[in-house]
């Protein structure tokens, strides 16, 4: 894999690391972290920064017999399994592949015209995530953003003004940017993007009435 | 944790349990649980760290970090009921002998962060503590208090910049 020049911003990974990040980011987070140990080294920082906090609360006592009940749901359970160190199949890590239900071959797209394909993926709806196929040298139309946007892009490569995001690279765009990716040639671009959530009527209004990457 | 991790060690775990579930109940409770539910997830959680003991490792967070993330996840699923989606496991995973120097600089440096976050002012810590609570994401936090978060970061980014090197 080539090197990763984009990474995620602290506001993220510290979100992400709170547990206050909806889940359409976090999948992003999840998987881009999976791709980079940079990011996992400052997220493991913002996790450490969460053991202090956890260290210096100031204790509430438990009922009398909590630790007898612990070990009673102790002996209920079974030792979590030792996850396998899982080799990479395919172009997904693991976390997508969870959402996916498989690798690419998973994926079930629907199509945006103009060769562009897209799969969102089941989430909480606090955020809107999707899976992106643009075909090599195509560009995807104008379009500003309402909230944030995360752009991971998981196979090919597409530039756009603020520069050339290829695999495993991530573009953090809010509402000031406005922008025309275009995947480059050669191989056509994969993307996860995640978007914060319209509102809850969207899903009946008709698709091509919604700004691209909005449906 | 140690003691727990190789050998089921029963007073080893109570000891953590004395440690470890009171805050952690203090810690939900803070973010909103009740106590009821507090108590419960706070029981929960330490049987967690019982039974994921054996996935422990001691280069890669002290054990007050290993339990704030069972507790976190365990706050999402309850709480906020939505998944949490979890980065892939590093491909080698943890070490069955784990180098005990790199575990010693881990935990000095993870108490130097502890030490970082008690000697800011009282309301930026405030600031800090609300964020990991899990009630306010930090851009809400910033926008309540009228604090950016920037200000916040620089005190104990020297603290995590160390951190973040030692687990590279």
């Amino acid at each position: 894999m080539t090197e990763i020049t984009h990474h995620l911003t602290d506001d993220l990974l510290m979100d992400y690391a709170t547990g206050t990040l909806p889940e359409g980011f976090a999948l992003v987070v999840a998987t881009h972290v999976s791709l980079c140990d940079d990011c996992r080294a400052r997220l493991a920082a913002y996790e450490a920064l969460g053991g202090s906090v956890l260290e210096r609360a100031e204790a509430v006592a438990l009922e009398d017999r909590a630790f007898e009940a612990t070990m009673a749901r102790i002996a209920g359970l079974s030792p979590a399994p030792r996850p396998a160190a899982r080799p990479r199949h395919g172009l997904f890590p693991a976390p997508l592949q969870d959402y996916v239900g498989g690798d690419l071959a998973a994926v079930r797209w629907r199509p945006l015209g103009l060769g562009v394909r897209q799969a969102v993926l089941p989430t909480d709806g606090s955020a809107k995530v999707r899976l992106l196929y643009i075909p090599a040298g195509a560009a995807v139309p104008d379009h500003g953003h309402r909230g944030r946007e995360l752009t991971l892009v998981l196979q090919g490569a597409f530039r756009d003004d603020e520069g050339r995001f290829g695999p495993g690279d991530v573009e953090v765009a809010d509402e000031e940017l406005e922008h025309t990716p275009v995947a480059e040639a050669g191989q056509d671009c994969i993307c996860l993007a995640a978007t914060d959530a319209l509102l809850k009527f969207r899903g009946i209004m008709p698709r091509l009435a919604q700004p691209f990457f909005r449906i | 944790m140690l003691a727990l991790r190789d050998r089921q060690d029963k007073a080893a775990f109570a000891a953590l349990f004395r440690h470890f579930a009171p805050r952690v109940k203090a810690f939900l409770m803070k973010g909103g649980a009740s106590a009821a539910q507090a108590e419960d997830h706070a029981q929960e959680v330490m049987a967690t760290l019982w039974h994921k003991a054996h996935l422990y490792d001691p280069t890669r967070a002290s054990v007050a970090t290993w339990v704030f993330t069972i507790a976190r996840n365990r706050r999402i699923d309850a709480i906020r009921r939505a998944r949490r989606p979890e980065p892939e496991d590093l491909p080698w995973g943890p070490e069955p002998e784990p180098d005990q120097a790199d575990a010693l600089v881990l935990a000095q440096e993870s108490n130097r962060l502890t030490e970082a976050l008690a000697q800011l002012p009282p309301k930026q810590r405030e600031l800090v503590e609300r964020a990991y609570w899990g009630d306010l994401t930090h851009s809400e936090l910033a926008v309540e208090t009228g604090l950016p978060l920037g200000t916040i970061k620089s005190r104990i980014r020297l603290a995590l910049d160390r951190l973040r090197h030692e687990l590279r």
